[in-house]
């Protein structure tokens, strides 16, 4: 018998299963144990970026947590593509209620715990950008406001995805949704709309606020384990890639992520009772062009020359981050 | 031990007896001095290992009551009118997810036009979301019914909302025999969940379910609903054992012989009484606290031999009549009893022993139509139509019958 | 007064001068003599200064009722500017007592009419504003007409009233106000007189 063909692939030293860092530096998902909180065979597209931070961000958690986490989780692509009835990918115990509470059935959760005296068994609440920044605003900021011991992750694909693709208040500018079509004078979502939840989030002054991709798995997950070695309330604003959505390859969702930061449009950041703390600095800028031409959703910015104010105000917008963020780019475009 | 007491207070009391563990709290009238008094109670250790949250909305409210009942946790708050509608949506959830939540509505109109009265459309409007519905007749009833539905609700694994009339019942000093902690930790006991959130057993709540199976989900919440009938009395029997004190689905009111009988939900049921007492005819009452489920069989069998019901309804259904009425025709169907509908008390006007006479009187006389509404100014409607067909843009409704009530003596 | 009849009082006044209290202390100190009792207020948005009614009821039977009191047996008003701008006397027994919280006599308020249809000695005024300044140091006359209405009418008993007072308020705040509605009481007898 011939040995199998195995192939070894030299990985750098960001990849996942990278097997010649040492055990301890190793990533939550390069652990063969891992809990695998999420598991395999739910109905996610091919190339769901919010699938892959849910496991990134439920496993670490779950080890963090020693095992004892509940979750709750609002209405979106998340829930509807995990519960396929009469199957669950889900290996914690997990709440769906509505669309617009999962803060505050969170709260509930933490309130039950507290009335019991159980400090060990640790909340998290996840939503979409929708059920986070739109319709569930007003129990999110009661949730931070009251300092709930939850940690809320919203996974943001900037729109609302699981119901066709609408706009939401985290769309960004000039973005294509089906709601903002690219008509007209101004085609795509118009700009001077939209929320920055983290920085509404900094407004409440937790004791964490963190925003992340899923281009950054280590940089994900040490967030995601700072905000579980704090109590009360905290947030984790993590940018995810749809392909359906976007308009982009399934196989593009990890370096489209990568882009969205190092074009500084997505600055990725932590923050501490609102105020600023460390940032992850753009290595290897790019211009917004090349975050931006890979989007079916932005594809109307290229078709002829007449977008060239568009495409200026997009740079703007990322040059203005790279500097109230203090992103130390050293390429200026 | 019987004090004389406010409904409001009362109602804290027990409540706090029954050792609910998480309560959010949003403040509307009329239920306020009943989310201070627990509120109260948490912050002075009165109440111990509860939570008091006091969350953003009514909608928070309720969802908050879903993720602490879903840990495990004894969960009650309370609302009224508007705050109910707000958190409709998580009732229905909350129903069809199962978990024995209980809450006090203090009954108060729904606007607009803007009402902090006293009036029933606020439950009625929530007859479908899969709730135990009880009505108190007065506040003893009201304390009493609060610890039942603890114990049916989590019998059962159904929430459960206790109506008392607003202002009405929650604001009236009357006498109460308040519970003894003692009793109500005997009658109830530790909540144990049917499904929890579990670290060490993890399971799935809240799932979507699809065509295939979800007539069948919908069926067995019917199902679990019908049993609060007679889980009902059960459990009522063991109140009684405990207290000397009888509640029932359903509270005949000298129906034995009577050939008209009034029909009616919460505290108005006393003002029926004092009226009926004070006539010749043999007219009997019929009080319900059991709503929903609707307790078809005792109402029939109550009802046997009446030739004439009157339902006095303090809700209606705009463009079609009785709410209450029509749950009343079908439970005796197939016999040749006349129903009419009344309703009264809409957004607080009184209901008082005289009208409910008059109204009886044109019963009795074959004057009272198939629906009506007690004390309706005629004056002032006929007043507002005409002013609509003189103008086109002839204002806000609310504005001009409120000149209209002012300009016009009685 | 009949032990039969339910005995119904309705008290006027202005948010904020207590008669909302006034008819739970009063309804308290019924249950304390042994009675059936029932209070409310009539219901509205809160206000300092609105003109506010509340209502008690007695009775040996239980009280079924809950509407408004229409026909009140005594007409208790806290504040005697309400006089001619709320029909503060509408549905009075003709037997029905009149307690107003005036230093003026009924006459000097323009209820010669009133006084004339009742029996002698039922409609009375009571300073019960400057009593209670007096011996509660703010001018809270709700206390202090009670114990004027118990004398007048023997709803309650002076006793059950000042125990009633004592479960509600802190000692200091009970104090002044018993002795304020003793004060009143010691008065009606000439008052009724008069």
């Amino acid at each position: 018998m011939t040995a199998p063909d195995v192939k070894f692939y030299q990985v750098g030293s960001r990849a996942v299963g990278n097997r010649l860092l040492p055990l301890d530096q190793r990533s939550e998902q390069a652990d063969p144990q891992r809990h695998n909180a999420l598991t395999s065979g739910h109905r996610a597209c091919q190339g769901c970026g919010e699938a892959l931070a849910a496991r990134y961000v439920l496993d670490t958690a779950y080890t963090e947590a020693k095992g004892r986490l509940v979750s709750v989780n609002a209405t979106g692509c998340l829930e509807v593509f995990s519960t396929p009835y009469p199957e669950s990918s889900w290996q914690v115990p997990w709440l769906h209620s509505l669309f617009a509470n999962a803060a505050s059935v969170a709260t509930g959760v933490a309130a039950a715990l507290e009335a019991r005296g159980d400090t060990g068994t640790r909340v998290l609440a996840q939503g979409g950008d929708g059920g986070t920044v739109d319709i569930g605003l007003a129990c999110l900021s009661g949730m931070f406001e009251r300092n709930d011991d939850v940690l809320y992750v919203c996974y943001d694909n900037e729109a609302y995805m699981n119901t066709g693709v609408q706009r939401s208040g985290a769309t960004p500018p000039a973005a294509r949704t089906a709601t903002t079509e690219a008509v007209g004078v101004q085609p795509g979502n118009p700009f001077g709309t939209g929320k920055d939840l983290p920085r509404i989030a900094m407004a409440h002054e937790i004791p964490y606020v963190a925003t992340a991709t899923v281009a950054d798995l280590r940089d994900l997950e040490a967030k995601v384990r700072t905000a579980m070695s704090l109590r009360g309330a905290r947030y984790l604003h993590v940018l995810v890639p749809c392909p359906l959505g976007w308009g982009s390859a399934p196989s593009d969702t990890i370096a489209l992520a990568r882009l969205a930061q190092r074009s500084g449009l997505f600055p990725v950041y932590e923050a501490r009772h609102g105020e600023l703390g460390a940032v992850l600095p753009l290595r290897g800028r790019v211009p917004v062009e090349e975050y931006l031409r890979p989007q079916r959703r932005y594809a109307h910015l290229f078709r002829d020359g007449s977008h060239a104010a568009t495409l200026e105000a997009l740079q703007h917008l990322a040059d203005r981050n790279i500097a109230r963020y203090g992103l130390g780019a050293e390429e200026t475009f | 031990m019987r004090e004389q007491l406010e409904g409001s207070r009362a109602v804290a009391e027990t409540v706090a007896r029954c050792r609910p563990q998480v309560v959010p709290a949003y403040p509307i009238t009329p239920q306020t001095h009943i989310v201070e008094a627990v509120g109260a109670m948490v912050k002075s250790e009165a109440l111990e290992n509860c939570r008091f949250v006091t969350v953003e909305s009514e909608f928070a409210a309720m969802s908050a009551a879903i993720g602490a009942s879903a840990m495990g946790a004894r969960t009650y708050t309370a609302t009224a009118s508007q705050g109910l509608l707000y958190m409709a949506e998580a009732l229905y959830n909350a129903a069809g997810l199962g978990l024995p939540i209980v809450m006090t509505v203090a009954n108060r109109a729904i606007g607009a036009p803007i009402n902090i009265w006293n009036d029933q459309s606020d439950s009625m409007s929530q007859r479908d979301c899969g709730w135990i519905q009880l009505y108190a007749a007065d506040n003893q009833a009201a304390t009493d019914l609060h610890v039942l539905a603890f114990r049916l609700a989590e019998q059962l694994s159904v929430p459960a909302m206790v109506c008392m009339d607003g202002f009405v019942l929650t604001h009236a000093f009357e006498p109460i025999d308040l519970p003894e902690p003692e009793i109500v930790d005997r009658y109830l006991p530790t909540y144990r969940p049917r499904q929890v959130l579990d670290p060490d057993d993890p399971v799935t709540i809240g799932a979507m379910v699809g065509p295939e199976a979800f007539t069948e989900v919908r069926y067995l919440a019917h199902h679990q609903l019908q049993q609060a009938d007679h889980w009902f009395t059960e459990l009522a029997d063991d109140w009684s054992l405990l207290t000397g004190r009888h509640l029932a689905t359903v509270n005949p009111y000298r129906l034995d012989g009577a050939r008209t009988a009034v029909v009616s939900l919460g505290s108005v049921g006393g003002t029926v009484a004092e009226a009926i007492d004070g006539l010749v005819e043999p007219v009997g009452a019929l009080g319900l606290t059991l709503y929903r489920p609707f307790p078809a069989g005792a109402v029939r069998d109550a009802l046997d031999g009446v030739e004439h019901v009157i339902v006095l309804e303090r809700a209606f259904s705009p463009g079609a009549g009785g709410v209450v009425s029509a749950d009343v025709r079908a439970a005796l169907a197939g016999r040749p009893t006349r129903v009419s509908t009344v309703v009264a008390g809409l957004g607080g006007r009184s209901v008082t022993t005289a009208s409910v006479q008059r109204m009886i009187g044109a019963a009795t006389t074959g004057r009272l139509p198939a629906l009506s509404f007690l004390d309706l100014r005629d004056d002032i409607v006929d007043r507002e139509l005409a002013h609509r067909d003189a103008v086109h843009r002839s204002g806000p409704p609310a504005h001009n019958l409120l000149r209209h009530a002012a300009s016009r003596p009685r | 007064m009949s032990s039969r009849a339910t005995f119904e009082v309705r008290l006027h006044g202005r948010g904020g001068q207590g008669v909302v209290t006034a008819a739970e202390l009063l309804s308290v100190a019924a249950f304390l003599d042994g009675r059936e009792s029932q209070a409310f207020p009539s219901f509205g948005s809160e206000r300092m200064g609105a003109p506010v009614m509340s209502f008690c009821r007695v009775s040996d039977r239980p009280i079924r009722v809950r509407e408004p009191v229409l026909k009140p047996s005594a007409v208790v008003v806290a504040d005697a500017t309400l006089l001619h701008h709320v029909d503060v006397f509408s549905g009075l027994a003709a037997d029905g007592f009149v307690l107003i919280n005036s230093a003026f006599s009924p006459t000097d308020l323009g209820l010669e009419e009133l006084v004339a249809t009742h029996p002698a000695g039922h409609v009375i005024t009571v300073p019960a504003t400057d009593l209670a300044r007096e011996h509660v140091g703010r001018p809270l006359p709700n206390v202090c007409l009670l114990g004027a209405l118990a004398a007048l009418t023997g709803i309650v008993s002076l006793g059950a009233l000042e125990q009633a007072v004592r479960e509600r308020f802190p000692a200091a705040v009970a104090d002044g106000n018993v002795r304020a509605a003793a004060a009143a009481a010691t008065l009606v007898p000439e008052v009724a007189r008069a």
